[in-house]
């Protein structure tokens, strides 16, 4: 579904990603791990489009990505759920949801999807008409990911959706990756929460300084302390 | 101070809430131009000028001001598109001081094609005839044109609340005067909501232009004036904010038309005065989000 191969990009004049290659198939988990720094971020960023300068090639569904503008990769059915979450100030929770759908093909059946994800999500259900940032950091987080569901995405990239957020909420967000994978919705994940992610992932990449250092399935991974100690330990 | 009655004061308010209006419409252009595309628009008074001008040449080839009231902001309007995707839009990333100093320049060019075209000197502009007179409003006989301007302005902020809190475009609009990266992320192609955004502003100006005309008739000039009292408009009323912008532009007018009642040599400078102490206890205006110039 998804070929990221010899991807660079810069940060001014940093060279922030170094020959990145990965894959994702379609209705796996697929997880990035490594430090700090070690380019995760940046990886999904490019995938979506909002790196200025971004070199290589990001194949997704048999087209080329990376001449392309973020909205067309929305279009062809790319999601991003970024790490500061971006829930849009002076918006209700439900215009949140309904800023996922604008641009969709989904659009007319506006009020169903959100009753369909309301049904997913109750604790949005229950604060719809709620000014989205006086929810918790967890709410805000479970927001920010049923906007990006709600439009039917093919594959969902989710930034460090664990950060800041008490485990109880955690726990019910994993579970919610699972049954979107049974869904059929493909995952690419960054997190820090190491153990948590091979959890529920199929294929982890490690990163290091802007290149991909290892790679290997979930299961493997999770039973490799060193590469777990080298590369992931804080 | 004697002759100064209740009534009196009471006609000069009404007076400057119809002055007010004016300000309204053009800084509520300026301000949702800013606070989207973060450009100071320079030559928003010179859109306002144009906008008297082309009312005052369809009145000239037989058209009347009805005609002119929807005709004036749709031709500005198509200027302003233009305006936007052929000149400021390959500007966007190059800091707040490009698309200023284009619009500042462009004000020129356009002042300067009006004086060739029309010459140097002005024009009255005749009040359509149905609006000439006066009525009474309870205090005393107060211009029914004035009257006019203000329910106009109402019927325009009215109009452009309901676009922004109920339609999607509008919730794009106000999500993307927020964050533009996440509208972006959500598969909105922003460029298009931008190049809209400005094209409404100018409208609006130019509709404004053309309120204004029967009040003080028309000159290549106007447009000047106007631009610094509605940059005083949107300090004092919050950058970005369309609330702001109307409550400041009520203000402002009031201000002006009371000082000019009390004290008319001092009714230019009140507004500065006024912006001044504004500034000194809330810096970023009335509705203003702090930071939003760095």
């Amino acid at each position: 579904m998804l070929q990221v191969s010899q991807l660079n990009a810069w940060y001014g004049a940093s060279h922030a990603l170094q020959d990145i290659s990965l894959e994702v198939t379609r209705g796996e988990i697929v997880c990035l791990i490594g430090r700090n720094g070690a380019g995760k971020t940046t990886t999904l960023k490019s995938i979506m489009g909002l790196m200025g300068r971004a070199r290589g090639s990001v194949i997704f569904k048999g087209e080329e990505l990376l001449r392309q503008p973020a909205h067309v990769r929305f279009a062809l059915g790319l999601a991003y759920v970024p790490e500061e979450r971006r829930i849009v100030q002076g918006l209700s929770v439900r215009e949140n949801l309904r800023l996922g759908l604008v641009a969709s093909k989904h659009k007319k059946r506006e009020a169903e999807l959100i009753d369909e994800i309301a049904v997913i999500f109750p604790r949005l259900a229950e604060r719809m008409d709620q000014e989205a940032v006086t929810m918790s950091g967890g709410e805000q987080q479970m927001l920010a990911i049923a906007r990006a569901m709600i439009a039917k995405p093919d594959l969902i990239m989710l930034d460090e959706p664990s950060e800041g957020i008490m485990p109880v909420l955690v726990d019910e967000m994993f579970e919610l990756f699972r049954s979107m994978k049974a869904q059929g919705t493909t995952v690419l994940l960054v997190e820090q929460n190491v153990e948590l992610a091979l959890g529920i992932a199929d294929r982890a990449y490690v990163l290091d300084q802007g290149a991909v250092v290892h790679q290997a399935s979930a299961q493997a991974l999770l039973a490799d302390d060193e590469i777990k100690e080298r590369y992931c330990s804080v | 101070m004697a002759g100064l009655s209740f009534d009196l004061i009471a006609l000069q308010l009404f007076a400057g809430l119809a002055l007010g209006a004016i300000y309204v419409l053009f800084a509520i252009g300026l301000s949702l131009i800013f606070g989207m595309l973060t450009v100071v628009n320079f030559a928003h008074g010179a859109f306002y000028m144009v906008g008297a001008y082309v009312g005052l040449y369809l009145i000239s080839i037989g058209g009347n001001f009805w005609i002119c009231l929807v005709a004036v902001p749709i031709v500005i309007g198509l200027f302003g598109l233009a305006v936007e995707r052929v000149l400021i839009r390959p500007l966007y990333g190059r800091g707040i001081d490009y698309p200023l100093l284009l619009t500042f320049g462009l004000s020129y060019v356009m002042v300067e094609c009006v004086r060739i075209a029309f010459g140097k000197t002005g024009y009255p502009f005749d009040t359509p005839e149905v609006l000439q007179g006066a009525v009474d409003i309870g205090v005393g006989y107060f211009p029914l044109y004035r009257l006019f301007v203000i329910g106009a302005t109402a019927v325009v902020l009215l109009a452009l609340w309901l676009f922004l809190e109920k339609t999607s475009y509008g919730l794009i609009i106000r999500a993307g005067a927020r964050d533009p990266q996440i509208v972006r992320v959500l598969g909105v192609d922003v460029s298009r909501v931008w190049l809209i955004v400005f094209g409404i502003g100018t409208a609006i100006a130019g509709f404004a232009g053309l309120l204004a005309a029967p009040l003080q008739g028309v000159i290549p000039e106007m447009g000047g004036t106007i631009l610094a009292e509605a940059f005083v408009v949107t300090v004092v009323g919050g950058m970005g904010s369309i609330g702001g912008a109307v409550l400041a532009g009520l203000l402002v007018g009031v201000v002006v038309s009371m000082t000019s009642l009390f004290a008319p040599e001092m009714a230019k400078v009140s507004i500065f005065a006024l912006m001044a102490i504004v500034l000194i206890v809330r810096p970023q205006g009335f509705f203003g989000r702090a930071g939003l110039m760095s």
